[in-house]
């Protein structure tokens, strides 16, 4: 045995062991931040080894390449801002509980596995862990029927959507006598044509329901009202960059000989999820209604990375996703600060007057709402130009006129919870945010990435044209 | 000719750096907070006064140019100079910051530290639009503007701020992403964001052509030229007297000097044959501008439609495609500037002791605020184009441009001077003249700080107006090289093109005309 061939895998088994180490200390420690801080010391410990990682292993089933390498970072990003924005958000809703955060660490490991899955039953594993870990965080408040709601209505989809996913993968296999995505695309061009476009379909339709593409959308809206707000923070970031992780890699280097079809499928999807995300954001009432709507609108937005179907294309993309990252957390963490005893902090109208007793957080969330909607020099543009660019340049100037015109009708809602915050006199007595260090620190991180990147993106833009261009 | 440092850089990122600094002092302390906002734009202005001094106008090529890596995988730099077309315009906004935070030292009391802050990034964000050559950057400072902007009206505004702020924000929003598109296409030609590369691009006119349209969509909804302007009159209503005066003075010219610096020089075949529609819209916004003003009963809203009206001026003028269209269109902007930027400062005075803007609220007011009379007489004058003042320069060069042109264009433009003299005279008439309305009988007189402010605008309105050679004579190489440029493309095509040789022909005519 050669133990080498485990090296691409060390992130992830080191990973493992801190879960479980956490799992175990949560049952002898009573202190949870004591819990918050170990976790965020896996993080560090396993991001030691990823730059080591990388290579194959076992003949291409596990694949660790700059492309992986960029999203576990964007997923440690998240996992390490939701950790920083849970602890007062959990004892508010008296859900401390130290399973919290093994099931975080356990769904971060299910997108690792996603990201570096080289074969379509290790993709299959890792989403899987994945989703199983996330559908318990959306219930994680025990006693809130809106929570168990969330929880039942993800998991009765999520499972319907896993089905669909291996009846896709067998198809595949079927057809191609491989689950291994390299070795696809040779394959699968002397494959009946007409089953792998239905293969296909597939794919697409449960790649969707995970990045919450439309028509696989509508869970998105219930599950991110209901779930804990630190859940609903992190399901918007993990799964969905997950997703694209995984839609990614099994289109562009599996799918090859497919690609005018699925160009044409998720050009149209993406149309069709920037149309009905950013129109039915702008009637939401509750702003974690809201930014699910601005979710599913952002997926629209990176998708059309993919559509293009070049290295500056997926480059754009993954760019999209760690901007997104940011930009998407940030907000949810002004949300989370809303919350206090008695005050749920997700009515828009709660937001009225903000800005006169907390100024600092409102121009926070400003800055989080301009970066959303794509205004320079904020983040959210350099996400957004990129994106166009790819379009652009492979002469997909229509799709990039309908992406720019839906972003400004997401102008228009976004704004609106800065003109709350700003234009409005305050109608209830604001009760006061629930600041803690940690919840600060999140905020700031995110603060600072989406001002930092939109400034100087150059480190960023180059990291991410070096993940693009690994796949061909 | 050096100066000891990067002029442009410094007197875009000092009020920036400048306004982020300012979040550091406590918002009670509201007096510091002015003082250093004023600090700020009058050490903006004085860094900027080489630009005026040291300018070279001897040339067409870019000066003060500073160049450096930005996003070097995509060639992006940051990339700032100015020429004559651009330099006036961002003295224009230097001097502009300066009178916005004198202006509103009493009129704001909410927020003071967010008015300030949001004033001084905005002055930077105009300067760096009209110094960036590398059309990321130009875009970057172009939409950043938007949100300062966006707030100013809709935080500091009128009744109708919130409404007034998002029109504004979505109008010039979709223009500008549409720009965006353009933008990339360009860059997928030309291989690179440098304007000036782009200026030598001969591109083939279909693709000119839907450029043509993309840029339209921007920088007609920023002029506004007719039929996109109804945003105009409900910003400038409703936004506070400073956000009105950068409205006017500043960030609707970032509109024209978009069509002066992108669309004429880089898309010349397509705006060629566009021309008739062009000026065709720039008359239409002159007569229903000016007839609209006659109808209105709201002083900012009344000065609001004569901006459109105006703005069809220099629009007209730079349509003509001549010497004497441009640089009328140049001058006129700057007079625009001016001259809009002090009325909006005047109905700020009064507006500020009234509370009203209605018309019919005011009535012989002259004898009541004497020397705002006489300054209020002034600007007037100096918007209906009186000879000796500024205005006239600007349109007599404009008709004269446009004369040269299509001739029906300036026929029909002049009756648009004859109307602005019916509204703006009676609007006069109708607030200073007749009998004192018993709301205004005991508003103070003007302080000390007012009038100052205005006085250095109308220092302006009378030296352009005596001797506009001192701003002409910046712009003669740039807009020589401009016209070049535009005939090279298709000599053939040059049947609407005048080309002066000699730029000391505008003067002599001038010199003969007016008796100056």
């Amino acid at each position: 045995m050669d133990w080498s061939s485990f090296l691409p895998l060390l992130p992830e088994i080191v990973f493992t062991l801190m879960g479980l180490l956490v799992m175990t200390l949560e049952l002898l420690i009573r202190r949870k931040e004591t819990i918050a801080i170990l976790t965020i010391v896996s993080i560090g410990v396993t991001a030691y080894f990823i730059p080591q990682s990388l290579g194959r292993a076992f003949n291409g089933m596990f694949v660790s390449d700059t492309f992986s390498v960029f999203f576990k970072y964007i997923f440690f990003l998240n996992l390490l801002l939701t950790v920083l924005i849970s602890l007062k958000y959990l004892r508010i809703e008296r859900s401390e509980f130290g399973e919290y955060y093994s099931l975080l660490i356990f769904s971060t490991l299910g997108m690792m596995i996603m990201a570096s899955a080289g074969d379509l039953i290790v993709l299959y594993l890792g989403l899987e862990l994945m989703a199983l870990s996330t559908y318990v965080l959306a219930g994680f408040v025990r006693h809130s029927v809106r929570s168990n709601e969330a929880a039942l209505k993800y998991f009765l989809l999520g499972a319907f959507s896993s089905g669909i996913v291996l009846f896709g993968i067998s198809l595949i296999y079927a057809l191609t006598g491989t689950t291994l995505i390299q070795e696809l695309p040779h394959r699968l061009t002397q494959a009946e044509p007409v089953a792998s476009v239905v293969a296909l379909v597939f794919l697409v339709a449960s790649f969707g329901f995970k990045v919450a593409l439309v028509p696989f959308h509508v869970w998105t809206p219930d599950v991110y009202e209901g779930a804990p707000t630190s859940v609903t923070s992190f399901m918007s970031v993990g799964p969905k960059a997950a997703g694209f992780a995984a839609l990614a890699r099994v289109f562009i280097v599996g799918l090859t000989p497919l690609a005018a079809h699925w160009q044409w499928i998720l050009a149209i999807l993406a149309v069709a999820t920037m149309a009905v995300g950013n129109i039915l954001a702008i009637q939401q009432v509750n702003i974690k209604r809201m930014l699910a709507y601005s979710s599913i609108a952002h997926a629209g937005y990176a998708v059309l990375g993919l559509v293009a179907f070049s290295p500056n294309g997926l480059s754009s993309m993954l760019n999209y996703l760690l901007i997104y990252a940011f930009m998407n957390i940030g907000a949810f963490s002004v949300v989370i600060m809303m919350r206090s005893e008695g005050v749920t902090g997700e009515s828009l109208e709660e937001y009225k007057g903000l800005a006169r007793r907390y100024p600092f957080v409102s121009a926070l969330m400003l800055l989080f709402m301009f970066s959303l909607t794509g205004i320079p020099p904020t983040a959210g543009f350099i996400g957004k130009f990129f994106i166009f660019k790819a379009l652009v340049e492979r002469g997909l100037v229509w799709l990039a006129v309908v992406a720019v015109i839906f972003s400004v009708i997401s102008a228009y809602f976004y704004l609106r919870v800065v003109m709350y915050m700003y234009m409005y006199e305050p109608e209830m007595e604001i009760e006061g945010l629930s600041l803690s260090p940690a919840l600060g620190l999140a905020v700031l991180i995110a603060a600072i990435g989406v001002i930092v990147i939109g400034v100087y993106p150059e480190p960023v833009l180059t990291v991410a044209a070096n993940a693009g261009l690994y796949l061909p | 000719m050096e100066v000891g440092y990067p002029v442009l850089s410094v007197i875009i990122f000092v009020p920036i750096v400048g306004g982020a600094l300012m979040t550091l002092i406590p918002r009670y302390m509201e007096g510091l907070l002015k003082v250093v906002a004023l600090v700020i734009t009058l050490a903006t202005f004085v860094l900027s006064l080489p630009l005026f001094t040291h300018f070279d106008k001897s040339t067409h090529m870019m000066q003060f140019v500073e160049r450096k890596e930005w996003i070097s995988q995509f060639g992006i730099q940051y990339y700032v100079g100015v020429d004559g077309i651009s330099v006036l315009l961002i003295l224009l906004s230097a001097i502009t910051g300066i009178l916005c935070v004198l202006i509103s030292w009493n009129a704001i009391r909410e927020k003071v530290k967010e008015f300030y802050i949001a004033i001084l990034l905005i002055e930077g964000a105009m300067i760096g639009v009209f110094a960036s050559l590398d059309f990321f950057l130009f875009y970057i400072f172009w939409e950043a503007m938007l949100i300062p902007m966006y707030l100013i009206i809709g935080v500091w505004g009128g009744p109708r701020r919130v409404y007034a702020a998002i029109k504004f924000f979505l109008y010039t929003l979709i223009g500008s992403v549409l720009m965006l598109v353009g933008i990339i296409v360009l860059y997928k030609k030309a291989g690179t964001f440098n304007v000036l590369q782009m200026h030598d691009l001969h591109l083939p006119y279909r693709v000119q052509m839907w450029l043509f349209w993309a840029f339209l969509a921007a920088f007609a909804v920023k002029v506004p030229m007719w039929p996109v302007h109804t945003w105009l009159p409900d910003a400038h209503t409703e936004a506070p007297t400073a956000g009105s005066v950068i409205l006017a003075a500043i960030l609707i010219k970032m509109g024209a000097y978009g069509f002066l610096r992108f669309m004429l020089p880089i898309l010349p075949d397509a705006t060629k044959d566009m021309i008739p529609l062009l000026m065709g819209l720039s008359v239409v916004a002159i007569i229903y501008g000016a007839v609209v003003c006659l109808a209105q009963t709201d002083l900012k809203r009344l000065i609001a439609y004569s901006s459109v009206s105006h703005m069809g001026f220099v629009t007209l003028g730079i349509f003509a495609l001549n010497q004497q269209g441009l640089e009328g269109g140049i001058l006129q902007m700057i007079n625009h500037g001016i001259v809009t930027g002090a009325l909006f400062l005047c109905v700020g005075i009064v507006y500020e002791r009234t509370h009203s803007r209605q018309i019919a609220d005011y009535g012989g007011l002259a004898s009541v605020m004497p020397v705002y009379a006489g300054f209020f007489m002034l600007f007037t004058l100096a918007s209906i184009g009186l000879p000796g003042l500024n205005g006239f320069i600007g349109e007599f060069l404009i008709l004269l441009g446009a004369f040269k042109a299509k001739t029906l264009a300036a026929v029909l433009a002049a009756t648009g001077i004859i109307i602005g003299a019916a509204y703006m005279l009676w609007l006069y008439q109708r607030v200073f003249f007749n009998e004192v309305n018993e709301k205004i009988r005991n508003l103070e007189p003007m302080e000390f700080k007012e009038a100052i402010t205005l006085l250095i605008l109308a220092i302006f309105v009378l030296w352009i107006g005596v001797y506009p050679n001192t701003f002409l004579s910046f712009m003669h190489p740039s807009v020589s090289h401009l016209l070049e440029q535009i005939q090279r493309a298709t000599p053939e095509a040059a049947v609407a093109v005048n080309m002066t040789t000699e730029p000391q022909g505008i003067i002599g005519l001038l010199g003969s005309s007016g008796g100056l």
